[in-house]
C-alpha cells in the first residue's frame, strides 16, 4: 500500500470531489461536510463510473407509515441503474432478492429496516497530512 | 506515485467488447427544441412555439411519471459539447459504439416524434421530419447506424403513405410502433401499417411507452414509477395477445415484429395461456388458422432489455429455450439509465453458436442487415 497525495485541502473544499487515476486504477475523493471519503470509481453491479452519481441520503422505514432519511449526503447513488451506497463503508442496499439468496447474514442493523445489498463498491482510506489529502492505496 | 488530476473522468465504457454485436435499442436525441426545423414546413416552426404538442394522454408535456434519472438517462452520458444524454453521434460514438464494439446500431426515437398526437397534421409533419433528421444527423454520419420508419400512428392511412415513401431506402430496417395507442395494436385502424410495413418488407417495432392516453396498467393509474417500469410488460402483453387475435398475421402473413424493451420472460405463460382459452373458444375467432402461439414463435423478435435476471440461470435458459436462442436480439437501451452492458447481461454456460446468435445474428437476419 502506497500513500498518494491527491490534492492541497484549498483545492477539496466540502460538498466536491476530486477523481483521480492512481496506477491505472479510477477513484474519486469526496469531501463531504469536512470529511473526507476515497472511493474506486466502479460500480460492482455493472461497472459504471459509480463516482459520478448523486450523493443522497437513506430511506428507510421500520413501519409502515413511517420513513426516516438518515445518513444525508453520504449515500452514492450509481449514474447507471441507481444501486445505492454507503460512501462510509460501500455497502449496498436494496436487494432483498439476492440478499436471501447469497451468502450474506440476514442480521438487520438496530433501527433500521432496510437490506443490505450483495455489492460492496471499494473504499479507500483517505487523510489530511499537512494541509494535504493523502489517498492509501 | 504517479497521480493524474481531472475535473471529471474521462468518459468511456466500463469494459472493451471483443465480438461484434448489434445494438436493437439506441435512443437518438435533439440537442436542440428546434433541431427538426430544416424539415419541417415553417407553419410548423410557429405552431410548436404557440401551441406545442398535445398527446391523448392527459400529460400535456412530458411523462406520466417523473424518472429515476435525468432524462431517464444516464448522468455519464451528457456529451462534452452540451445538449441532452444521447444527442451527440461523436460521443455516442465514443462512449459506446466504439468500445462496446456495435456493427449494427438500431435508432428509435421517442419524445415529440408525432406518435400518439392529437393534431393528426403536425404528427405526420414531425414523423417525417424525424426520418430525415436520422438520416442527415446519425445514419448518413455512421454507416453503423440503422433507422426506423417512425410513423404518425394513429392516422394509419398517412402512415402507411410514409412507410412507402421509404421503401428501400437502406438508411431504414424497421417500422416503430409503441406499445400504448388509442386502441390495442391489432385493431383494424392501424392494418394499413402492417399492409404497408409488409410490402416494403420492413419489421415493425413495438417499443414500451405510448401516448394513447390509456394508463400504465389495466386497472388505472398506480402510484409509483416502478409500476410504470413493470407495467410495460402488461401493455406489450395486451398488444401482442391483440395482433394475434384480431388475425394480422393471418392477414399479412411475411409481417414480422420485434417486441422492444418490454421483457420476454412472459412470452411463453402468455402463449400457453391464449392456446388453451382457444381451444375452448375457437369459434369466436375463427380467422386464426393455428394456435395464437405458434404465430408468436413464427413471426415476433424479442429485444432482450431490460435483460431477465432470475436467481438462477436454468430458468433464464428455460425461458429462451420456450422463446429460442434465434429469436433474442440484444440491446442496450443507450442512454437511458436502465441500460445493459453488453459484457454482463448473459450469465456463463451460454454456447458460442447461440451467443453469436444472440448479439449479431439473430438482428442482422430479422433487419435484413450483412
Amino acid at each position: 500500500m502506497a500513500r498518494h497525495v491527491v490534492a492541497a485541502v484549498d483545492e477539496l473544499p466540502p460538498g466536491t470531489r476530486k477523481f483521480l487515476e492512481i496506477d491505472g486504477r479510477s477513484i474519486a475523493v469526496f469531501n463531504i461536510k469536512g470529511e473526507y471519503f476515497g472511493l474506486l470509481n466502479r460500480c460492482p453491479h455493472q461497472g459504471a463510473a459509480l463516482c459520478e452519481g448523486p450523493l443522497i441520503g437513506l430511506a428507510q422505514s421500520s413501519t409502515p407509515g413511517e420513513i426516516e432519511y438518515t445518513k444525508l449526503g453520504e449515500i452514492i447513488r450509481c449514474p447507471w441503474h441507481g444501486w445505492e451506497f454507503d460512501i462510509r463503508t460501500g455497502q449496498s442496499y436494496c436487494d432483498p432478492r439476492r440478499f436471501r439468496a447469497r451468502a450474506y447474514p440476514a442480521s438487520v442493523e438496530p433501527g433500521t429496516a432496510v437490506v443490505k445489498g450483495p455489492y460492496i463498491a471499494e473504499t479507500i482510506a483517505v487523510s489530511v497530512e499537512s494541509d494535504y489529502v493523502v489517498v492509501d492505496l | 506515485m504517479n497521480v493524474q488530476l481531472r475535473d471529471r473522468p474521462e468518459p468511456a465504457s466500463t469494459t472493451t467488447i471483443k465480438t461484434a454485436i448489434a445494438d436493437c435499442d439506441i435512443h437518438p436525441g435533439r440537442a436542440t427544441k428546434d433541431e427538426l426545423y430544416p424539415w419541417l414546413a415553417k407553419r410548423w416552426h410557429a405552431h410548436l412555439e404557440t401551441f406545442g404538442v398535445h398527446a391523448y394522454q392527459g400529460m400535456m408535456e412530458g411523462p406520466p411519471y417523473p424518472k429515476a434519472q435525468p432524462n431517464a438517462s444516464r448522468r455519464d452520458a451528457y456529451p462534452p459539447e452540451g445538449g441532452p444524454q444521447g444527442s451527440s453521434l461523436s460521443f455516442m460514438q465514443k462512449q459506446h459504439l466504439d468500445p462496446n464494439n456495435v456493427v449494427l446500431g438500431v435508432l428509435n426515437p421517442l419524445g415529440a416524434t408525432g406518435q400518439g398526437m392529437r393534431n393528426h397534421e403536425l404528427a405526420a409533419a414531425l414523423a417525417s421530419a424525424i426520418n430525415d433528421w436520422q438520416i442527415e444527423k446519425w445514419t448518413s454520419k455512421d454507416k453503423r447506424l440503422k433507422g426506423s420508419v417512425v410513423v404518425a400512428n394513429e392516422d394509419a392511412v398517412t402512415a402507411a403513405k410514409e412507410i412507402r415513401k421509404r421503401a428501400g431506402d437502406p438508411n431504414y430496417v424497421q417500422v416503430l410502433l409503441l406499445s400504448r395507442n388509442v386502441e390495442p395494436l391489432g385493431q383494424r385502424r392501424y392494418w394499413p401499417i402492417y399492409e404497408a410495413a409488409e410490402e416494403v418488407g420492413l419489421p415493425v417495432g413495438v417499443h414500451a411507452f405510448g401516448f394513447g392516453g390509456n394508463p400504465i396498467t389495466a386497472s388505472g393509474w398506480p402510484s409509483y414509477y416502478i409500476e410504470e417500469m413493470v407495467g410495460h410488460s402488461q401493455c406489450q402483453q395486451t398488444a401482442l395477445a391483440s395482433l394475434v387475435l384480431e388475425g394480422v398475421f393471418e392477414r399479412f402473413p411475411k409481417l414480422n415484429m420485434v417486441m422492444v424493451e418490454a421483457g420476454f420472460g412472459w412470452a411463453p405463460s402468455l402463449a400457453w395461456r391464449l392456446d388453451k382459452v382457444f381451444e375452448k373458444l375457437r369459434s369466436e375467432v375463427p380467422h386464426l388458422r393455428r394456435k395464437p402461439s405458434e404465430y408468436i414463435r413464427d413471426h415476433i423478435w424479442w429485444t432482450t432489455q431490460p435483460m431477465e435476471d432470475p436467481e438462477r440461470r436454468e430458468h433464464l435458459f428455460q425461458m429462451i429455450e420456450w422463446i429460442g436462442w434465434d429469436k433474442l436480439l440484444f440491446a442496450t437501451d443507450y442512454p437511458h439509465w436502465d441500460y445493459d452492458e453488453p459484457s454482463r447481461v448473459l450469465p456463463a454456460g451460454v454456447s458460442e453458436a447461440n451467443k453469436q446468435a444472440f448479439y449479431l445474428d439473430n438482428a442482422r437476419k430479422v433487419y435484413g442487415v450483412i
